[in-house]
């Protein structure tokens, strides 16, 4: 028949195609489309993406996709950044490493965020792969600076060297010094999640061997003056996270560094700037045309300071800043950057009530002058129903809308009612939606607004909100899209727990913790949903009945053999 | 005086409540604050005939009884029928706190009934209304009460997990496990900031910052706490700031707390920046600026081409003179010899003898 020629192509030919997807989504449903589609998938399938690293075992991930070459995992669920997690919870990468040291020899690219990383894990990555090119280690524990001496030892290939934001146990900053005299293949290196100071002469002839290098991230203990050196040699550089951005320099010296700047005309990403005062930020203004990416949350810049160099930034795209800008530096962001998409504003002391920071002038600012605005991380002490949904009415692309009232339940401050209608107008409004975080008083109308209206909403983060299990249920009957749902210290109970019975299996995972699940509601909900995990971690002092925190995700791979005594499977 | 109601182990009745608000503001103040428990109410009634009707509307007007009732129980745990406190509106009986209507208003007395209903143990109310109370009850000092109170409290050391617990800010009603867990996440977060916290309680993990911008921010409170000077901010005993001049290859430091008056301060600047006064060396090539003659200074002083100029905490570039010295000392931040060409708005003040005479090449610049 004329349908089964067309589904004969030689396997070849199929690859050859499927290669060309590049998205996973996009591979997953060609696999969906026939038997040989499917076999021709798996086999050509060079990337895969885990994001649970228990929805799936090693040997599971292996059999279907046996030439992978570049793998992502992600461990511990979110909530462990806000210490949450008890730290021997799991998401250990060696049984993984183990595995693919068997199966993918030629392994060029791991990265790991939220996962525990041991320094023998790191010698045995080093030893096993000859072939490994990428290792990008975000959020991860477990290791010290001596693991990655091994790294720089023996990865003779390494084009990438990312290492950001870990819990990491620095003990020198030798680890340098292994990578070898010839060692010249670094695109990207970023190691300014460190704190020890590194050989600077290593560093600077590693840097002048690099050709290639595109993004440079150093750490606190590289001067003003070292960097200076580094930026003569890597003019080329797109991405750069500065050191220390505050030295005595004369005022031959500080022409010296902004000509070094003008420079180069590459970058597009700046980051770092830490200590960076009014006198010395003025250096990199000359680089500043075609930057995209500010990241400024390390400097307590005030607002003059912050205007000054935004005049200079007209291309800004995404901006992360210190809320010590106040509402007047976010008013210039409103006046200067016209193109801006992304805006976080992260608090100076998030513990001392007393800092003014940010109000909503400020967002309103920003929302009247950046129309493209569409992802927001906004932390104030207070905020106004009103305020919001003009804010939204500003800016209706938003896929990403985190806020964070950082006074728990807090109200309206003019009104003294809940924040429900702010929230009510963000769902209304942005029909885009992705990911929301909520914060203040809010009340299960609230989670009405977002079950009726939040139709593409993929991620939800709840904090001391809500009023009774309605509010859970809203969302979960509500929101067809819903993948991740992270709760803590809300009045939901089991039945809000059972009323997404039906979705967790189309979820990622879930997480409650504070509320008022109990152990038996939890083993009712394993009971009917074979294929969730449903884990509870237990609180020492807490009562037999209570489950402290409960954590639910899909899986292929069944219960987990690797839990802690604190944590239950049921 | 009326009979003593048997309500309340302080033995005040309903109708005396109200009255309290008022009299413990007479409390405060008054020398005759002699009150003992048992003729708490005869003052009561005193000073409520005494008081103004005003007073006793406005303060009516914040009370509720039963915010205001006192029950015994155990500390930290709950009437339920309390009503929960919003931020900054906090009841307190003892006045002080009325007034107050700031952020900081629980950092005082400990006697806030923030948390909805959280009774307090008995060595709660004595020591944090020793102040106000003045309570001598037959003679005995406040600190002997104190310590027999002490003995009565169930938990004699705990005063600081109750200050914690009424330390929480606009707290809903909970249910008591979680009241527990709260009380329990009363740690502090990992890696505080250098600086002490606010008055508020800490729960684990809230706000939702990562540890490494916590640790970063700590360090950086640290260093700015540390640091001699860069800012400016006032450690004990020296305050260092920077000195730049205009034409000078390098800036110096000083230490303002050296110097008593701008008078102390010009000497110290010459000292530091002599070595550019090239115009003042005499023949021989020594500065001769020692026993620089009034005379002599005013000349220099009317063709000066240099200002003095300071960066205060707002940012802005002001005449250093201006204020009483102290006044300039807390404020600066960082001192500026200025050209004098720049310095034309500010006018050519003659306050500072301070000022260079160099010629047009000066050897110095690069």
């Amino acid at each position: 028949m004329e349908s089964t020629r067309s589904l004969s192509f030689p396997d070849k030919v199929l690859h050859r195609v499927f290669t060309h997807l590049t998205s996973n989504e996009d591979r997953n449903s060609v696999s969906l489309v026939c038997k040989t589609w499917y076999n021709a998938d798996r086999l050509s399938r060079s990337k895969v993406f885990i994001r649970n690293c228990y929805s799936v075992s090693p040997e599971i991930l292996i059999r279907r996709f046996p030439n992978v070459r570049c793998v992502t995992l992600k461990g511990k669920p979110r909530f462990s950044d806000f210490n949450l997690v008890p730290p021997d919870w799991g998401a250990d990468v060696h049984a993984w490493l183990v595995a693919f040291a068997d199966k993918y020899p030629l392994l060029e690219e791991l990265r790991l965020k939220r996962m525990v990383v041991s320094n023998a894990s790191l010698e045995f990555l080093a030893f096993s792969f000859q072939n490994f090119k990428r290792l990008s280690l975000f959020i991860c524990d477990g290791f010290t600076t001596d693991g990655l001496e091994a790294i720089a030892s023996y990865c003779k290939n390494l084009t990438e060297f990312d290492i950001q934001e870990n819990v990491v146990e620095d003990t020198s900053g030798s680890w340098l010094s292994y990578f070898s005299e010839s060692f010249a293949s670094l695109e990207v290196f970023n190691f300014s999640n460190l704190s020890s100071e590194v050989d600077f002469d290593a560093l600077e002839r590693l840097v002048s061997r690099c050709k290639s290098l595109k993004v440079l991230k150093v750490n606190r203990s590289v001067s003003l003056e070292q960097l200076q050196k580094l930026l003569v040699l890597a003019p080329q550089l797109v991405e750069l996270c500065t050191g220390s951005f505050s030295q005595e320099f004369s005022a031959h010296q500080f022409v010296e560094l902004e000509s070094c700047f003008n420079n180069c005309k590459n970058i597009q990403s700046l980051s770092g700037l830490f200590d960076a005062t009014a006198q010395y930020l003025p250096a990199i203004y000359p680089a500043c045309a075609n930057l995209t990416f500010l990241n400024l949350s390390y400097s307590a810049l005030g607002s003059d300071e912050l205007d000054e160099l935004l005049m200079h930034c007209p291309r800004l795209q995404r901006l992360w800043v210190l809320d010590t800008v106040g509402d007047k530096g976010l008013e210039s962001v409103g006046s200067n950057c016209p193109l801006l998409e992304e805006l976080r504003v992260f608090p100076s002391d998030p513990f001392d009530d007393t800092i003014q920071g940010v109000t909503e002038a400020g967002l309103l600012a920003v929302s009247f002058g950046c129309p493209r605005l569409h992802y927001v991380l906004y932390f104030c002490q207070q905020l106004t129903n009103a305020a919001v949904a003009t804010i939204v009415q500003n800016c209706p692309d938003f896929t990403h809308f985190r806020l964070c009232i950082m006074n728990p339940r807090q109200p309206d401050y003019l009104t003294n009612e809940p924040m429900d209608e702010a929230f009510g107008a963000v769902v209304k409004t942005c029909t885009k939606l992705q990911r929301l975080s909520v914060s203040g008083l809010l009340t299960d109308l609230a989670f009405e607004y977002i079950g009726k209206h939040a139709k593409n909403l993929e991620v939800l983060s709840i904090a001391f909100a809500g009023s009774s299990d309605r509010g859970m249920q809203c969302v979960m009957e509500g929101c067809p899209k819903i993948r991740k749902l992270e709760i803590r210290d809300c009045p939901f109970g089991d039945a809000a727990l059972l009323s997404g019975l039906e979705k967790y299996e189309s979820m990622r995972s879930l997480w409650m913790s504070s509320c008022n699940v109990t152990m038996d509601g939890c083993r009712l909900l394993a009971k009917t949903m074979p294929r969730l995990n449903v884990e509870v971690i237990k609180d020492d002092e807490s009562d037999d009945s209570h489950a402290d925190k409960v954590y639910v995700y899909r899986t292929v791979a069944g219960p987990r053999m690797d839990s802690p005594p604190s944590v239950f499977t049921l | 005086m009326s009979a003593p109601l048997e309500h309340d182990y302080i033995g005040l009745g309903l109708a005396e409540a109200s009255s309290m608000e008022i009299a413990s503001e007479k409390l405060t103040s008054s020398s005759s604050s002699s009150s003992t428990l048992s003729t708490e109410q005869n003052s009561c009634n005193n000073n409520n005939n005494n008081n103004s009707n005003t007073n006793n509307n406005t303060n009516k007007a914040l009370l509720d009884f039963k915010e205001t009732e006192l029950r015994l129980g155990l500390p930290g745990s709950k009437s339920p029928e309390r009503k929960p406190t919003n931020n900054g509106v906090s009841v307190s009986l003892f006045g002080k706190d009325i007034e107050n209507s700031s952020s900081k208003v629980y950092s005082l007395s400990p006697l806030k009934n923030i948390v909805s209903g959280a009774k307090r143990g008995f060595s709660d109310a004595i020591d944090g209304s020793s102040g106000n109370w003045g309570l001598s009850m037959n003679g005995k000092s406040e600190a002997d009460l104190c310590k027999g109170a002490v003995l009565y409290s169930p938990r004699g050391g705990g005063l600081d997990e109750k200050n914690k617990i009424i330390k929480e800010t606009s707290v809903l009603p909970q249910s008591p496990k979680a009241a527990q867990e709260k009380k329990k996440n009363q740690l502090p977060a990992s890696n505080e900031p250098a600086s002490a916290p606010a008055a508020k309680a800490q729960v684990v993990g809230w706000p939702p910052i990562r540890s490494f911008r916590k640790n970063t921010m700590a360090s950086n409170l640290a260093k700015n706490n540390d640091d001699d000077g860069a800012e400016g901010k006032t450690g004990s005993g020296c305050l260092y700031v920077k000195v730049s001049m205009d034409g000078a290859p390098y800036l110096r430091k000083l230490d303002l707390k050296t110097c008593n008056n701008y008078v102390e301060l010009s000497s110290a600047l010459e000292k530091m920046f002599s070595c550019f006064t090239i115009g003042q060396c005499d023949s021989n090539g020594l500065p001769g600026r020692d026993g620089l003659s009034e005379s002599r200074l005013k000349d220099l002083l009317h063709s000066s081409e240099y200002v003095l100029t300071y960066e205060d905490k707002d940012n802005d570039w002001m005449l250093v003179g201006d204020v009483p010295w102290g006044m300039f000392a807390g404020s600066c931040r960082r001192l500026r010899i200025m050209k004098g060409s720049e310095a034309i708005g500010l006018g050519m003040y003659h306050f500072f003898f301070f000022f260079i005479e160099i010629s047009v090449k000066n050897p110095f610049e690069v």
